[in-house]
């Protein structure tokens, strides 16, 4: 996949919160990253490492530091707001409740997805059709969710929110999917349900992705590329052979090597040889 | 007696109609947006004085009671502005065009009222188009068939892709932002077109009573709480349309309970007082039920 030319670049990004304070933080320091068409990109780091800033960023929910270029599909968009980035990327948060409106029912919500990055006129949101577009888009999965359309969405459990806000981030198909930690608050069994949902819509529509995670066995399972964050640098980016066969330990040594420290999140190593993270328990 | 009762309902039913464009205005902030504005007092007696002054002035009064919506739309658009583009929390925002709006409306009155006994206004228009003699029928007439105009016009624009992405804007901004919604305009949009609503209800309450006052206003944003707190209560309404209806029922419960109020002897002057205890008591009442169960409570809002 190599050879598939850049979908989103990033250059020199930086960038710093609580300027000029003694809270001062370099969240992200000068960034650089090339994500390749259809790569599904894993990126771990402990917390305060600046992943979800990196994904802030890409979304622009604000901008990076002067000098910084965010590039999509080699168009320039560091100044686009959010709203008017949703067109190309498409995000679904930890938290279920941020992804759905709960006071609407599954249709209107499908409806608001479909027309992402779209113009909004004056005619009703959802017709016939569209119904049959959302029957289709959610009957695969398998939750039921394609019958109770007229729902509301606040009557669901936070593990079919979480699968809807999936369905609805990738329904319009944005170039780019972020995944911001999406199965960290669920349990088990559903995260299993919304991570095979995950690589069945990623691989169904090619779509370019990155997922950041805290769980490292996530990350070693899922996607074809693997980056790992530490101080707002990238430290680790290992591509499909070369993590093909790494272990949890590996990752931990190859993350104490680049970054010069001892690995200080203990979530990872609660057993060791075990590939448990936090999130898992 | 029986005589008695039916004025009292065809008239309840009158100021609920025209006191309900208020009420969805209300409710179109209050709870569609979840903007708690406060503007409201002062647009329902701008609607008022533009249409006053106006029809005062020998305009159409259709024309004068759509030029009253406009000033609506623009005393909204005015405090959506500031907490928008500027970032001043909403209930400051109204609070601040509210007072503004209470200079404005004395200016274009030219003083504190503009009375208009012997104006040409939409009722007597419509009475003798169609030959009404009775009062309370031709206002009816006038009041219903505004309404009607009223919901089916919102009941469609709700459901509109705008529409849509207005309703939620209030129910969950981050995400319909995530979805390429600009959420400052669907605020202002929102914020406007109740505010113009609100002050189609002032221009229609100014000709139904012949005049315009500088403090028709006061109170008016409880008035609305009220009734949609009733109409919520009440008829636990479900989807756009009934949520609508519900809104308007509530808002000729209240006016028949405050008019049987009237009638049984109560000071006029005590009606707002009365008001406010009622939505204090409908807005307690869960949280004391609550607190008796010892359910968890969340903080109180302070918006």
């Amino acid at each position: 996949m190599s050879e598939n030319k850049s979908l989103l670049e990033l250059r020199k990004i930086t960038k710093v919160f609580s300027k000029g304070t003694i809270d001062e933080v370099r969240a992200l320091d000068k960034i650089n990253l090339d994500v390749k068409a259809e790569d599904y990109i894993a990126i771990i780091g402990s917390n305060g490492a600046g992943k979800t800033t990196l994904l802030n960023i890409i979304a622009g929910v604000f901008p990076p530091e002067n000098g910084g270029q965010i590039i999509v599909n080699d168009k320039e968009v560091s100044g686009l707001s959010e709203y008017r980035r949703a067109r190309y990327v498409g995000r679904v948060y930890q938290d279920p409740h941020i992804g759905t409106a709960a006071k609407m029912s599954i249709e209107e919500n499908m409806a608001m997805a479909l027309l992402r990055g779209q113009p909004r006129g004056l005619r009703v949101a959802s017709d016939k059709q569209r119904r049959e577009l959302f029957h289709a888009a959610l009957a695969p999965l398998g939750l039921g969710l394609e019958n109770r359309l007229n729902a509301l969405v606040g009557t669901l459990s936070g593990g079919q929110r979480q699968a809807l806000a999936l369905v609805m981030a990738t329904l319009s198909k944005p170039a780019i999917l972020l995944l911001d930690e999406h199965v960290a608050t669920l349990d088990p069994r559903t995260a299993q349900i919304v991570l095979d949902l995950t690589e069945m819509l990623v691989k169904r529509e090619r779509m370019t992705t990155i997922m950041v995670t805290h769980n490292m066995e996530l990350a070693l399972r899922h996607g074809n590329r693997l980056l790992m964050m530490h101080k707002g640098r990238i430290v680790v980016d290992m591509n499909q052979e070369q993590r093909s066969n790494l272990t949890i330990r590996d990752l931990v040594v190859a993350f104490e090597r680049a970054s010069g420290e001892e690995f200080v999140d203990d979530s990872v190593l609660l057993r060791p040889g075990n590939v448990v993270g936090i999130s898992d328990l | 007696m029986l005589d008695v009762a039916g004025h009292i309902l065809s008239f309840s039913f009158y100021e609920g109609l025209v006191f309900g464009f208020v009420a969805i205005g209300v409710y179109l902030t209050f709870r569609v947006l979840g903007f708690p504005d406060l503007t409201v007092d002062g647009s329902f007696a701008l609607g008022g004085a533009v249409a006053a002054v106006l029809i005062v002035k020998d305009v159409n009064p259709f024309l004068a009671t759509l030029a009253a919506f406009g000033a609506g739309l623009c005393a909204g658009l005015a405090t959506s502005l500031l907490n928008t583009k500027l970032r001043i929390p909403a209930l400051l925002a109204g609070i601040l065009v509210m007072v503004a709006l209470y200079s404005i409306n004395l200016r274009i009155m030219g003083g504190a009222n503009v009375g208009l006994l012997r104006e040409v206004t939409i009722f007597t228009l419509t009475s003798q188009f169609l030959g009404l003699e009775n009062r309370i029928a031709y206002q009816l007439v006038v009041a219903g068939v505004l309404a009607i105009v009223v919901f089916f016009i919102l009941n469609w624009f709700l459901r509109t892709e705008i529409g849509l992405a207005l309703r939620a804007t209030g129910d969950n901004e981050q995400m319909v932002r995530g979805f390429g919604v600009n959420t400052d305009m669907t605020t202002i949009l929102g914020v406007s077109i109740s505010n113009g609503l609100v002050a189609l209800g002032g221009a229609v309450v100014a000709q139904g009573q012949k005049f315009a006052d500088v403090g028709m206003g006061i109170g008016m944003i409880v008035i609305g709480l009220a009734a949609v707190i009733i109409g919520e209560a009440l008829f636990r309404p479900k989807g756009v349309a009934k949520l609508l209806l519900a809104v308007l029922g509530g808002t000729f419960i209240y006016r028949l309970v405050i008019s049987v109020a009237l009638r049984l002897g109560m000071a006029p002057g005590d009606l707002k007082l009365i008001t406010a205890v009622l939505v204090i008591i409908a807005l307690a009442v869960p949280y004391i039920q609550k607190k008796v169960q010892h359910e968890w409570l969340p903080p109180a809002a302070r918006w």
